[in-house]
């Protein structure tokens, strides 16, 4: 422990003065720290005033004297508090779930803010806000009728209370922009002033929610309510957190995953400023320090531990290529679907056949926020600021983690600095409340760029090999799949896996709604020592690429045009025709684009919902591919915010298109090699193509998902384009590897 | 002692001068709305203005900076009504957010020196990363703003 101090003059900034005051403020309000952010909604003006909401979050038991119940407080001056149970990290649903909400409550949507849901407050209450994970598009999909029914009922309550004060039957009264009103007798009361009445109130019955077809708020484009936050640097991330007296941890893990600490020397430390302490963990060394993140950092490079890796530690990228295509080509697998009989169809006389191997790498999600979480560990309280896709499992495994009870473990979600499958496991939590337990201080882990790439749980790699067969009319008559690719499950210790069958590993494989009557798809699972997890679009992030490049093989082989050929195919399903006929239409498939230019197409359903698009490249002479637009059309059947919808399509592409023109992680001597943007480079501007959205929604049951579709066939529409323009098939990605050049 | 204007305010610091510029601001001044992204100068998160000119903070080591001014996305308007920020409102282009208070400076700048720009202008200056991929209203918001700044 070091003396070593720096001077930092606040000065006259009262913008400091207003930090250092939070800061006090959290002390001593401190005692019950949980909850959340508050936004407002709307322009700047409102904004302003829920800065001033935000410049205190945390506040500790996450409730309201005007609670109305768990999920709404309405104050006096007619503001609503609608409480959110998910994560914000980009995707929207902070707007689209109060969306939902303000249609049954019937509020005026200028007074609504909206604050994160305390995952303690749940615990406390018997599980309250139910499962609160942001993962597989699933936010809207799975609150919808919650949220509703929450919203529904608040509105009853409200109106029970004026029809109690005025004396009249609650049927004849109706409420409308946070007014409840009884037409007879021309009275009426604001929310505001019914709302404690209304929290005393018990339904006999739950109203009924509304049906998709009355909405009148539902489907109408918001902007969102965290962008006014995020234009200032207000917004609050994990990262971001300070508290009093807090000290800084860098940290280094066991390069090859799996492996463990063997020994560390903290001689070179001796006689450094500014270091607290050296901490030991079973596969990491994190040093920590006073004043800064970077001092922690640069204490960590004078260390030079040493690592047990065991055999992993000569395993390489080669080695897994050729596993993966093995497995893909040989030895047993699962049948996941068998319709028909593929083999007679496959060595039937005249039949025209074909076989394609695909491949693709390891991926890393690189949030643009790198992991870190901050801890407070006060004996018998716990309170953890991270940024989580799932704070209600943060917070068990926080308890578990750090001996307590779950009443104990307060977890401050905030903004999250990006997801994309990522944050649902907070590995940083866990090291950083061990970290805390060894100092006893309050500390802040941050992983580096380096950090974050290599260690993180990655899309898997997989080879996925393909057979088909045509009739002599071109007609196709037999579809082999098998792939070959990691365990998500398995390497997340969620499930073993039995039958062999991963529901991610298929996706888009085995559901694939080509009618051909000779169907086989197989799935061979099979891990390494790399982790692997949830990847934006999941099984779509490499099926979609896979299968969508291999039906165009299948349309170029039978002399069709490839929308033609794939609509042939899609007669049981009038969605996927639909989505088909408005990117086709829209992009003006089929026209020529000039030399050097074309188009692709590609099609696919994950998350409920399917995505089309359409790719138009330009290849110069040197080689060099610029994506120049994306058209995409879109059924998620219904959507809640038009807006938020048409982002994520957007953000999914560019994602997309970045893994499929760059994305690569490997492997050498165990260790993920690439580390940071420059040796795993990102779409930026230059290359990001236009996009346009077009929806071609089909109402019915199906609400589908917003985040994670928009990217599945991204990687086929281009690599069908660049097929078009060279001749050139590209089978395995990212597109970078690959010579261009004098093709177009 | 390194002395810095940021924002308007003096600040002297007395830490050891290879300390990127980012660390200060961040962890020693408390504005931890520049952003750590990559720390080697590649995504742009970080970027600030010294002495007006928008640099990658993770890459400058505080030593060299004794009497410079610092601008970050703090200082750069009271109410966010800065034509950028009220351009990326009217965009709506954040997602996460993450990346933006260094989308939001690197434009600042950029502007000034091509108070028109063309998308080509756009894609040879703004190399920043947004890993959400808000690209598409991010090129619009840079249009609207010079509009605005015009107006
Ligand atoms: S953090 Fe400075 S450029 Fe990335
Ligand atoms: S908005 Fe998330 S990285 Fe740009």
């Amino acid at each position: 422990m070091s003396g070593h101090r720096n001077t930092v003059q606040a000065g006259k900034s009262n913008r400091q003065d207003a930090v250092a005051f939070t800061r006090r403020h959290f002390i001593i309000a401190g005692a019950t720290a949980a909850g959340g952010l508050a936004v407002g909604i709307g322009m700047l003006p409102r904004a302003a005033k829920a800065l001033t909401v935000a410049a205190k979050p945390w506040d500790g038991n996450a409730s309201s004297p005007y609670d109305l119940d768990a999920w709404i407080a309405i104050e006096p001056d007619d503001s609503v508090l609608i409480r959110y149970a998910r994560s914000e990290m980009g995707q929207g649903s902070m707007t689209a779930l109060p969306m939902i909400v303000a249609e049954e409550l019937q509020c005026d949507w200028s007074k609504v803010r909206v604050e994160y849901a305390s995952p303690n407050r749940s615990v406390r209450e018997n599980n309250v806000y139910g499962d609160m994970s942001s993962v597989g598009s699933h936010s809207v999909r799975d609150s919808r009728i919650k949220l509703q029914q929450v919203g529904a009922s608040a509105r009853e309550r409200l109106i029970a209370a004026a029809a109690a004060q005025w004396n009249v039957p609650a049927s004849e009264c109706k409420a409308a922009d946070s007014v409840v009103s009884h037409a007879a007798s021309g009275r009426r009361i604001n929310y505001g002033a019914l709302a404690s009445a209304a929290a005393q109130i018990k339904l006999a019955a739950e109203p009924a929610i509304k049906a998709p077809e009355h909405y009148t708020f539902i489907g109408k484009p918001q902007p969102r309510v965290d962008v006014p936050l995020k234009v200032n640097g207000a917004a609050q991330y994990a990262i971001d957190t300070r508290l009093p007296d807090m000290v800084y941890a860098a940290i280094a893990q066991c390069p090859v995953p799996g492996g463990t600490l063997a020994s560390v020397d903290e001689a070179p430390l001796k006689n450094m400023p500014g270091i607290v302490q050296v901490v030991r963990l079973k596969d990491a060394v994190a040093v920590v320090a006073t004043d800064t993140f970077w001092r922690a950092k640069q204490g960590l490079a004078r260390l030079h531990p040493e690592w047990n890796v065991g055999a992993a530690g000569s395993t390489d990228s080669a080695q897994f290529v050729k596993e993966y295509r093995d497995a893909a080509l040989s030895g047993t697998a699962a049948v996941a679907r068998n319709d028909g009989d593929v083999d007679s169809a496959l060595s039937a006389s005249g039949a025209k056949t074909l076989t394609s191997l695909y491949e693709v790498p390891y991926l890393a999600h690189a949030t643009m926020e790198p992991m870190n979480a901050t801890v407070h560990w006060q004996g018998d309280r716990l309170d953890v600021w991270v940024g989580t896709q799932a704070a209600d499992r943060a917070l068990k495994v926080a308890a578990e983690t750090a001996g307590l009870k779950p009443e104990q473990v307060y977890i401050h979600n905030t903004f999250v600095g990006g997801g994309f499958g990522r944050k649902s496991r907070n590995d940083e939590m866990v090291q950083a409340i061990e970290i805390a337990k060894a100092i006893n201080r309050p500390v802040k882990l941050v992983w580096t760029r380096e950090d974050d790439m290599r260690h993180d749980r990655f899309r898997p790699q997989a080879a996925i090999s393909f057979k088909g067969a045509l009739d002599a009319n071109g007609r196709p008559t037999a579809l082999y799949i098998r792939t070959a690719v990691g365990s998500i499950l398995r390497s997340l210790r969620i499930n073993k896996v039995e039958n062999g069958i991963e529901p991610m590993a298929i996706e888009g494989l085995a559901n694939n709604p080509y009618q051909i009557a000779n169907t086989k798809v197989e799935c061979a699972l099979k891990n390494t020592h790399i982790p692997v997890a949830f990847w934006r679009s999941v099984g779509a992030s490499q099926n979609a690429f896979a299968i969508e490049s291999f039906i165009d093989e299948m349309a170029h082989a039978a002399g069709r045009d490839p929308y033609q050929f794939r609509r042939a195919m899609l007669g049981s399903r009038p969605d996927w025709i639909k989505v088909l006929d408005t990117v086709v239409e829209n992009s003006n498939w089929g026209r020529s684009l000039g030399p050097g230019r074309a188009q692709g197409l590609a099609i696919h359903e994950c998350y409920g919902t399917i995505v089309g698009e359409v790719a138009e490249i330009t290849i110069s002479p040197q080689g060099a591919l610029k994506v120049d637009r994306i058209t995409l059309a879109a059924d998620s059947g219904h959507v809640v915010n038009p807006l938020g919808f048409a982002e994520q399509m957007e953000g999914g592409v560019i994602f997309a298109l970045t893994a499929a023109l760059y994305g690569k992680v490997t492997v050498k001597n165990g260790v993920p090699e690439q580390g940071n943007f420059d040796t795993y480079p990102m779409v930026r501007l230059a290359q990001a193509p236009k996009i346009d959205v077009h929806f071609a929604m089909t109402g019915g049951k199906k609400w589908g998902g917003a985040g994670e579709p928009g990217g599945a066939p991204t990687a086929a529409a281009v690599c069908n384009a660049i097929f078009a323009l060279t001749g050139k098939r590209i089978r395995s990605l990212p597109i970078m590897d690959h010579d261009l050049s004098g093709s177009a | 002692m390194i002395t810095i204007d940021v924002n308007g305010t003096q600040h002297q610091v007395d830490i050891e001068p290879d300390t990127p510029l980012l660390w200060v601001l961040r962890d020693v001044i408390g504005l931890t709305g520049t952003k750590f992204g990559c720390g080697i100068a590649e995504c742009g998160a970080c970027t600030v203005h010294i002495n007006g000119r928008a640099m990658r903070s993770c890459s400058v080591p505080i030593g060299v900076l004794d009497g410079a001014t610092i601008l970050t996305i703090e200082g750069l308007s009271s109410d966010a009504s800065h034509p950028v920020q009220k351009a990326w409102v009217a965009e709506d282009v954040p997602q996460c957010g993450y990346c933006q208070s260094g989308q939001i400076m690197a434009t600042v700048a950029f502007l000034k020196d091509f108070p028109n720009p063309t998308d080509a202008d756009i894609n040879a200056n703004i190399t920043n990363i947004c890993r959400c991929g808000t690209y598409e209203r991010l090129r619009r918001a840079i249009h609207r703003a010079a509009d605005l700044m015009k107006a």
